[in-house]
Formats: structure tokens, C-alpha cells, sequence
């Protein structure tokens, strides 16, 4: 703040601090409260709105619990509300998404950090971001043509001779995984590479001298050592998973259903904003719950993040 | 355990750049031997050589007699204590010092009771269940030393341990390193570029600069009689004198100076380049002129330096000459301005080639 001053004047600081004040109450606060308050009133013809019928309840929130089906999760048949299957299905594949982009994302954070030459890091950084230039439409539509019954893919595999016939791979939520990790990797990538680039290669040599194999320098050293950006990164992935609309819209299949295309659906296709609303803010305080416990149970502190 | 290193005709290239040149050595089983070298010299890079983390470019590494060539840091017997430690902060200091034990699979209860022994060895009982972080730093150098100790190594590697330590520390850990070293019988081989640190603690010493070794001797040897300029020079101080040999031949010679013939023994001459190197406590102050060696100078500076006294003279032609006198009172100190005569004898004076032997 001193600095900010010192540096830029009294006009532009204030200046700053308006823009952002600005941003964060008209953009991001009002709509939310206005959401907030609706998500409470029932859905009503709108001569009605403001009048004896618009008194607040929670009925838009208990409509979750409505029509029980037969489904499963993960191969477990379970017999519940249907919007709450669809949650349960949402954090399930949005976890093993996470734990996808993890697998990924760990070896090549540790190889951008500890093993190549810096002189080549700039190179291999640009080719990490170039996909990030083309918008997300487009890419989310790349993987549907890659991934299509008669698409590259199917016609590489076969080619090679690595499977007799053409997979599906759009089916269930398998094209939604594949895109979701696809775009969201990197967002796992950068926090742990930040993590183990803070790691004292020292550390590394000398668990090497005093005879680890390679996985226990791994597990003892910098695994330990990267865990709050693994935490950062996870989270990030998750919450982002669990909120994209775009991904299992384009990639999902006929039987997968997405939480975010229940809250659309609520939105545009019955006109409903106000059970919308609750949805949403459902999704967002039930991920809030879920995150906060699957961190305490990996004992990792939100100010070990933010660092 | 212990065991003895052959270093033959050892080089290590970093591109075009040579940073250890042709370095040859027997360190004895049990011995400690230092490295000593300015900044840059090679040090670091001999004993990553030695541990295996860098692969010499040519000549070849033995520990017991054995070819090192190939084989991984973590299948050599020796242990590795790096220049900033390399403790791990997140584990408690017993699993610090046991993780060598940890990765051998030795099981829980003896891990500690052998880290606890280790932590006696090096004088912090208690300390096991501290963080690293809750230690001082020569807390943090003991237990880097119990946790190379720990392995059981035939060959400690220490990479200037001592150095982020203050005085008083650092020469109460010598004390102690060398202790350590005579308890456990490993051979110890010590890096360092602080001169009172190698001849004290050393039963060898090998003299580096700009990669290549200058001279390996006991401490006494490198101190009195260095082979070559740079030797003389990185330990202790000297007056150095340009000029040239009188009449060359063995012992004993006479060398022309700007401001004097001298006499002095006669070191290496087919390095080219020579300078007579004088001690400045080998230099003593007289009131009349000595019978040989001597000077005449008028003292331009007296400085007190505890231990002893630093008188300053110079000569007719300009030259400053240093002489230290012991502060016990056998001396009388002179007034700056005053005429004396500084002399040496022959034989605590060398003439040396000034090059550093390349
Ligand atoms: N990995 C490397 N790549 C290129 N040059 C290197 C590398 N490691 C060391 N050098 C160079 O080799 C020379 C010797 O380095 P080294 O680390 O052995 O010095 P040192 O004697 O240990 O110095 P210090 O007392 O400062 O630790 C230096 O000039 C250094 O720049
Ligand atoms: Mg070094």
C-alpha cells in the first residue's frame, strides 16, 4: 500500500483501488447477492413477483431431494434422488480428474524443475502454453473430433494394431475425463513445479549419498516438500472440474450428466433462476465442504497454499 | 572401517572450461586430509568426483582400491557433508540422522536408539525431537555430521562445514571435528579455503589453485617450506622480493635485489620466474646493521594486533617491508620515524618460482 503510493502517486493509487473496489462489489459481489436472495423466492409469474406468494423459504433447496432413480457410482448400485446422483457423479469423476492431472503433472513438474538445462526451459514453457491461445470452445471441439467413433484416434490405434475395432470413447463420462484433464493440467502443473523448484537440489543429492532409491527421495523428500502445491493445484483442478459447463456439454455422451448442466437446465431450459440459483450455490458450498475436508485429512492448511 | 583414496591423473571438464587439471593423490586409510584453495579452484568439484555426482572427464577414481568408475553415489562407501548441509527441514532431526538407516531398512526402534548414540557422539543429547529449524547453526553442522556417521562410511567428504559458523564456534568444531575423526577412525577429507583451518586440523594438506595441485605435504611442510609462490602466499603472509639468482647451484644462493643481495635457500628453478619470500615473523628488527641480510629501513607504521606486534619499514628505494614481533616483552617496539635495520636469516628465507607450477 505504502509502496503503491510511493510509487504511483496519490491519484493513480486511488485510482487502483477504486477499479478494483469496483470489480469485486459491481462484478463480483451484487450478482451473487442478487442470485443469493433469489435462490430463497419461489420461481413465479411475474405479476406475481413482490406479491403475498414471494416470501422466502427453502423449498428451491429441497427440490434436490426429489425423484429417486436406480443408478450407480463407480459400479456400486445405489438408489437415490436423481440431481443428488448427479452431484455424487460430478465430485466422484471431478476427484479422478484431479487425481489424473496429478499423475501427469508431478513427473513433468519435477522434470521442468530438477532435469532439464535452464536454457531450454523457455522453449518447452511456450509449448506448454500454446494450447492456452486457442480458445477453450475450440479445443473442448479438437478432443470431439479426436475422439470420434471415426476420428484420428480410432484410425491411429487401428493402424497400428493396438485394437481390432473402433472404441467409443465418447461414452459414459469417459470423453468428459479426458477433456477435463485435458484442460486443466496445467493448472496442476505450474503450483508443483513452483513447489519443487523451491527445493533444494542439495536435499536431493543428499538423500541420493546417503543411499535412497529413486521413489524414496521421491517419497520421503520431494513429495514432503511439494505438498502445498500439490494441495493448490488440487484444489484448483477440482473446483475448476467441477464447474465447467463447456467440457461436459461438448464431450459428454447420452447417459452422462454433469451438475453444471442440471443448473443450466434449470436456468435456460425451464426458465426456473431462482432453483438455479440454489443449485449453484449448492455446488459451490458442498466442493467448499468437500475440499476443506479431504484437506484436513491430508493435514494441509490453507495458509500452506497461499504461500 | 575406513578406507584409502587413489586419485590418477583425475580431470574435470565443464565444456571448454577445465576445472580440475590432472590431479594426482594417495590419501592414507584414516587419514584427514584437506583441500585448501581459493574460491573456485576445483574443491567442490573434487569431491562431487569422489561421491559421484559428477563423472571426471579423465584418469580415474579409487576407494579401497577399488575403480569407482560407474558406480552411483548411493553404491559408494562414502558420505557426503555439503557446504549449506542439505538437512532435511521436514523431518524431525532422530529421522535426520537415521534416514541412511531408513533406506537400509533397518526397523523403527533401532533406527532411534542408534540415532539417539549418534546424537551422544556428537555432543546434543535431546535433540532428537527437535526441527531442524529449532537448532543452531553449529547444532545443524553436528547433526549433518551424525547423519553422514550414521551410514557407517569408510570416507567422509566435508565441503567447507565450517564455514557460515563465527569464530569462536568455528574453532571450538575443529576441535571437535578432529576428535570425531580419531573416534571413529574414518578417513576425512576436508575441503576448505580458510588456511588456519587446513593446518590445523590436517595430517595432510593438498594446496589447490586453478585446479590443479600445488603441493601435498603435512601442515609444518606447507607452512615452512612451500614449493612455489602461490603456496607461499595463499598461507601466511610474506615479503616478496623480485630479482634474480647470483650463482645458481644447490642449498644455499645469493639473489640481486633492488634493494640488497640476500642469501636464501634455493627452491625450484626450471619454473622460470623467481622471488625471495621472507616471512614477516621470520624478520627481525635490529638497531645496527646484522652481519648479513640486512636492511636498512626507517619504521613507517606500528599496529597492535594482539598476539603481536606488525612493524612496517621502508627502504631507501621505497620498498615496505613487514616484521611481526611477539607481544611478550622481549622485544622493544620502535617509534614510527625511527632508523632500524631489518634482517632474516638464510635459512627461513626461499627463493621460489612465482608461477604456480603450470
Ligand atoms: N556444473 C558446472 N558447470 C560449469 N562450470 C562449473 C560447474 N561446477 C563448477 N563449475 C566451475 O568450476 C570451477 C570450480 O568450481 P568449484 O565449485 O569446484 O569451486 P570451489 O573450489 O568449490 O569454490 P568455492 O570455494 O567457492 O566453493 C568454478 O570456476 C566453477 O565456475
Ligand atoms: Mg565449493
Amino acid at each position: 500500500m505504502q509502496d503503491l503510493l510511493r510509487r504511483y502517486g496519490a491519484a493513480l493509487t486511488a485510482a487502483f483501488i477504486l477499479l478494483t473496489g469496483f470489480w469485486l462489489l459491481v462484478l463480483v459481489i451484487l450478482p451473487n447477492i442478487t442470485l443469493f436472495e433469489a435462490s430463497f423466492r419461489p420461481y413465479l409469474p411475474v405479476v406475481d413477483v413482490g406479491g403475498p406468494r414471494d416470501t422466502y423459504s427453502l423449498n428451491n433447496y429441497a427440490k434436490i431431494l426429489d425423484n429417486s432413480v436406480d443408478g450407480s457410482i463407480l459400479g456400486i448400485p445405489v438408489h437415490m434422488p436423481v440431481h443428488i446422483l448427479t452431484f455424487l457423479l460430478t465430485i466422484t469423476y471431478s476427484a479422478l480428474v484431479t487425481i489424473l492431472c496429478f499423475c501427469l503433472a508431478y513427473p513433468l513438474a519435477f522434470y521442468l524443475s530438477k532435469v532439464v538445462s535452464p536454457r531450454s526451459l523457455p522453449t518447452l514453457f511456450l509449448m506448454l502454453f500454446v494450447p492456452l491461445w486457442v480458445s477453450e470452445v475450440l479445443r473442448a471441439f479438437a478432443w470431439y473430433i479426436i475422439l470420434a467413433l471415426k476420428g484420428p484416434l480410432n484410425w491411429f490405434l487401428l493402424t497400428l494394431g493396438l485394437i481390432d475395432a473402433p472404441v467409443r470413447w465418447i461414452a459414459g463420462y469417459d470423453g468428459i475425463i479426458i477433456g477435463l484433464v485435458y484442460t486443466y493440467v496445467l493448472f496442476m502443473v505450474f503450483p508443483i513445479y513452483n513447489a519443487i523448484q523451491s527445493l533444494d537440489t542439495n536435499q536431493i543429492e543428499a538423500a541420493d549419498d546417503l543411499g535412497a532409491s529413486w521413489w524414496r527421495i521421491h517419497w520421503r523428500i520431494v513429495l514432503p516438500h511439494s505438498k502445498p502445491g500439490i494441495a493448490s493445484g488440487a484444489v484448483m483442478v477440482f473446483m475448476l472440474s467441477a464447474g465447467s459447463l463447456l467440457v461436459p456439454s461438448l464431450l459428454g455422451s447420452p447417459n452422462s450428466n454433469w451438475f453444471t448442466q442440471t443448473i443450466q437446465q434449470w436456468m435456460l431450459e425451464s426458465q426456473d433462476w431462482n432453483t438455479g440459483s440454489a443449485y449453484a450455490f449448492m455446488l459451490l458450498i458442498l466442493c467448499t465442504v468437500f475440499v476443506s475436508l479431504v484437506m484436513r485429512l491430508f493435514r494441509v492448511k490453507l495458509t500452506d497454499i497461499a504461500k | 572401517m575406513s578406507a584409502g583414496i587413489d586419485l590418477d591423473n583425475v580431470c574435470c571438464d565443464f565444456g571448454s572450461f577445465r576445472a580440475v587439471d590432472h590431479v594426482n593423490v594417495n590419501i592414507q586409510p584414516g587419514e584427514f586430509f584437506s583441500f585448501l584453495g581459493p574460491s573456485g579452484c576445483g574443491k567442490t568439484t573434487i569431491l562431487r568426483m569422489i561421491s559421484g555426482f559428477t563423472d571426471p572427464s579423465s584418469g580415474a577414481i579409487r576407494i579401497g582400491g577399488k575403480d569407482m568408475k560407474g558406480q552411483r553415489p548411493n553404491q559408494r562407501p562414502t558420505a557426503l557433508i555439503f557446504q549449506n548441509l542439505a538437512l532435511f527441514p521436514l523431518m524431525p532431526i532422530w529421522e535426520n540422522i537415521s534416514f541412511g538407516l531408513e533406506v537400509r531398512g533397518v526397523d523403527k526402534a533401532t533406527r532411534r536408539k542408534k540415532a539417539d548414540e549418534l546424537l551422544a557422539l556428537v555432543d546434543l543429547p535431546d535433540a532428537g525431537d527437535k526441527m531442524v529449524s529449532q537448532l543452531s547453526g553449529g547444532q545443524k553442522q553436528r547433526v549433518a555430521i551424525a547423519r553422514a556417521l550414521a551410514v557407517e562410511p569408510s570416507v567422509m567428504l566435508l565441503d567447507e562445514p565450517l564455514s557460515a559458523l563465527d569464530l569462536k564456534l568455528r574453532q571450538h568444531m575443529r576441535a571437535e571435528l578432529r576428535a570425531i575423526q580419531k573416534r571413529t577412525g574414518v578417513t576425512f577429507i576436508y575441503i576448505t579455503h580458510d588456511q588456519g583451518e587446513a593446518l590445523a586440523m590436517s595430517d595432510r594438506v593438498g594446496v589447490m589453485s586453478q585446479g590443479r595441485l600445488q603441493q601435498v605435504a603435512n601442515p609444518r611442510d606447507i607452512y615452512n617450506n612451500p614449493v612455489n609462490g602461490f603456496v607461499a602466499s595463499f598461507v601466511g603472509e610474506n615479503n616478496i622480493l623480485p630479482g634474480s639468482v647470483q650463482n645458481p647451484g644447490a642449498g644455499i644462493a645469493s639473489f640481486e635485489t633492488a634493494i640488497g643481495t640476500f642469501r636464501a635457500r634455493l627452491g625450484d628453478q626450471s619454473k622460470g620466474d623467481v622471488k625471495l619470500y621472507v616471512r614477516p615473523e621470520h624478520m627481525t628488527l635490529l638497531a645496527a646493521a646484522g652481519a648479513e641480510n640486512s636492511v636498512p629501513v626507517t619504521v613507517a607504521d606500528v599496529s597492535f594486533e594482539g598476539n603481536f606486534i606488525a612493524v612496517q619499514g621502508v627502504t631507501a628505494n621505497g620498498t615496505t617491508l613487514t616484521a611481526e614481533l611477539r607481544n611478550d616483552g622481549s622485544a622493544t617496539v620502535p617509534a614510527p620515524g625511527t632508523q632500524m635495520h631489518m634482517t632474516f636469516d638464510a635459512a627461513r628465507a626461499a627463493i621460489l618460482p612465482n608461477t604456480t607450477g603450470a
